[in-house]
């Protein structure tokens, strides 16, 4: 194998692509983002024939291949369904390990949402612990505006 | 099994539009989705695997038939995703014909989207090209499409009035199609006058980026004629590559769409093509290729395509129409691009072209092109396929 390169240099070529990208959150999406911003509301929607509350809101229901028309209002509380706690700092977190991630289901939801968990130590962290949302004072119309969720005591 | 016929049962598509802020990829696909499941008269129940397909990197998700099921109805369902640049829309089609043609399953859903508004085309395009070599040199949609006319006009003494004319028919196509996204006549003036963007290509010679979705639905010849009472056989497909560098090409010829072309006309035994075949939907991307794809087709001898294309032969009424739908200079959602041209093809086998179609069509080709100048071509027809 050491003489694969006996007589040549091997040449490397750097380069870079740029993408940006705009992706257009829609109709169904929007209003989420828009009540979560405005009125600190987590909104899902019903699917009319299977009655299973979707949260994010989705506009067709993948099971019953319907339009979701109705629009429910949650709890910002709910029960945590799995986690994970991300010990190794990465560029792509936004904040100093520990991080915890969990999935939570909403009161009133039939799905999970996944966010941070914090206000928390590791250890104490369980399935079935009832979370509540903590929501910023500054809001964008993003997921972020919940800063994460903590523990009900 | 053995191998089986396959029909076109039914097609879909969006309004397609610049922008579609009002929906996600996954609510375009469904109106797509829901359309053909509607002309089909089928319910989500009914399809037994998917197909589906958009352009790399235009979207930036890479796991499109993973995330698509919402709309493309995949849930627990064979779904299966393929992307080959600008014939992705035609590759899709001819995947989902090899699915149903193989007799593993009945009944194929074929979905082909893109929301072009959300990327730099662009800088997605440019990653077709070899990395080392053309990439830091020649990029993009344009440059290649610009170097093919410029060879073809220095071969027959084309002009840029005689890609024009080729616009000018397109556009005025389109006004015949309501799901087309640019429905405005032009005259040649108005085309020559309009910004140049690489010689001898203006603005009005090119196609829009647009945001759209369609919808095809096989089925095998066990079960298509219980199913609908209007057909669009599938008598065959072909796919050509020929192209690793730049200057590979026959500038001036489109060596994949001629392969692809014979092998076809062997297949079904075509020996005249431009009066066996009804209709064209040719996946043209800018005018002039509207005069040298026909002579690779061997629609009209080298050098005449131009001469043809002025007769009238190839308008609304005339001896051969070609893209009655508006085509690709009125509408390119890309990923979907290739199979609205198939979905087009079948809407005029099937008599459901509305104020769009040509009569009595027996044949019907539609195409796919690629960037790297090669071709899909598939033939469409109203009886049953003897092979």
């Amino acid at each position: 194998m050491t003489d694969i390169f006996k007589d040549i240099e091997p040449m490397v070529y750097k380069s870079q692509i740029n993408v940006p990208y705009s992706w257009w959150a829609g109709k169904t999406a929007s209003k989420f983002f828009t009540e979560l911003k405005e009125n600190k509301k987590i909104m899902g929607t019903k699917c009319d024939k299977c009655s299973k509350v979707y949260v994010p809101p989705r506009k067709i229901c993948p099971f019953c291949f319907k339009e979701n028309q109705a629009w429910v209002e949650l709890s910002d509380e709910g029960i945590l369904l799995s986690y994970t706690i991300v010990r190794k700092q990465l560029a792509s977190l936004p904040k100093k390990v520990p991080v915890i991630y969990g999935l939570i289901k909403l009161d009133g939801a039939d799905t999970g949402l996944l966010h941070f968990i914090d206000e928390v130590l590791p250890k104490d962290i369980k399935i079935g612990m009832r979370l509540k949302a903590c929501f910023l004072e500054e809001r964008a119309g993003k997921i972020q505006d919940i800063g994460y969720f903590k523990p009900i005591n | 099994m053995g191998k089986k016929r396959v029909a076109i049962i039914g097609t879909g598509q969006t309004y397609h539009k610049s922008h579609r802020p009002d929906v996600n990829g996954q609510e375009l696909i469904h109106e797509a989705v829901s359309s053909a499941l509607c002309d089909a008269d089928l319910t989500i129940a009914d399809i037994d695997a998917i197909v589906i397909g958009n352009m790399d990197h235009f979207e930036g998700i890479n796991y499109v038939d993973c995330w698509s099921v919402d709309g493309s109805g995949g849930v627990m369902k064979p779904i299966i995703k393929l992307t080959t640049g600008g014939t992705t829309g035609s590759t899709i089609a001819i995947g989902g014909y090899h699915l149903v043609a193989s007799g593993l399953f009945e009944k194929v859903l074929v979905i082909g989207w893109e929301k072009n508004s959300e990327s730099d085309t662009t800088g997605a395009i440019t990653t077709a090209f070899d990395p080392v070599w053309d990439r830091l040199v020649f990029a993009g949609a344009i440059s290649g499409l610009a170097v093919e006319a410029q060879a073809y006009m220095a071969r027959y003494g084309a002009t840029d009035r005689d890609g024009a004319r080729v616009s000018v028919r397109d556009r005025k196509h389109a006004c015949n199609n309501p799901h087309a996204q640019l429905r405005k006549e032009v005259t040649i003036e108005d085309v020559l006058a309009s910004p140049m963007l690489a010689d001898p290509i203006h603005l009005l010679d090119v196609c829009p980026r647009t945001d759209g979705a369609c919808a095809v639905i096989m089925a095998n010849e066990d079960v298509a004629p219980k199913l609908a009472s209007k057909l669009d056989w599938i008598w065959a497909t072909s796919s050509r590559h020929k192209y690793t560098y730049i200057g590979d090409v026959n500038w001036g010829e489109l060596d994949s769409m001629y392969n692809a072309s014979r092998e076809i006309y062997k297949k079904a035994g075509i020996k005249e093509p431009n009066k066996e075949i009804s209709v064209i939907e040719l996946y043209q991307p800018y005018s002039f290729a509207g005069i040298i794809w026909i002579e690779d087709m061997g629609i009209v001898p080298r050098g005449k395509g131009a001469e043809y294309i002025w007769s009238g032969a190839t308008d609304m009424g005339g001896e051969l129409p070609i893209n009655p739908s508006g085509g690709v200079i009125a509408c390119n959602p890309i990923g979907a691009t290739g199979l609205i041209r198939c979905a087009e093809a079948a809407m005029q086998v099937m008599g459901k072209a509305d104020i769009r179609q040509v009569p009595d069509v027996n044949f019907a080709i539609s195409t796919g092109f690629g960037g790297c100048m090669w071709t899909d071509m598939i033939l469409h027809g109203q009886k049953k396929p003897d092979f």
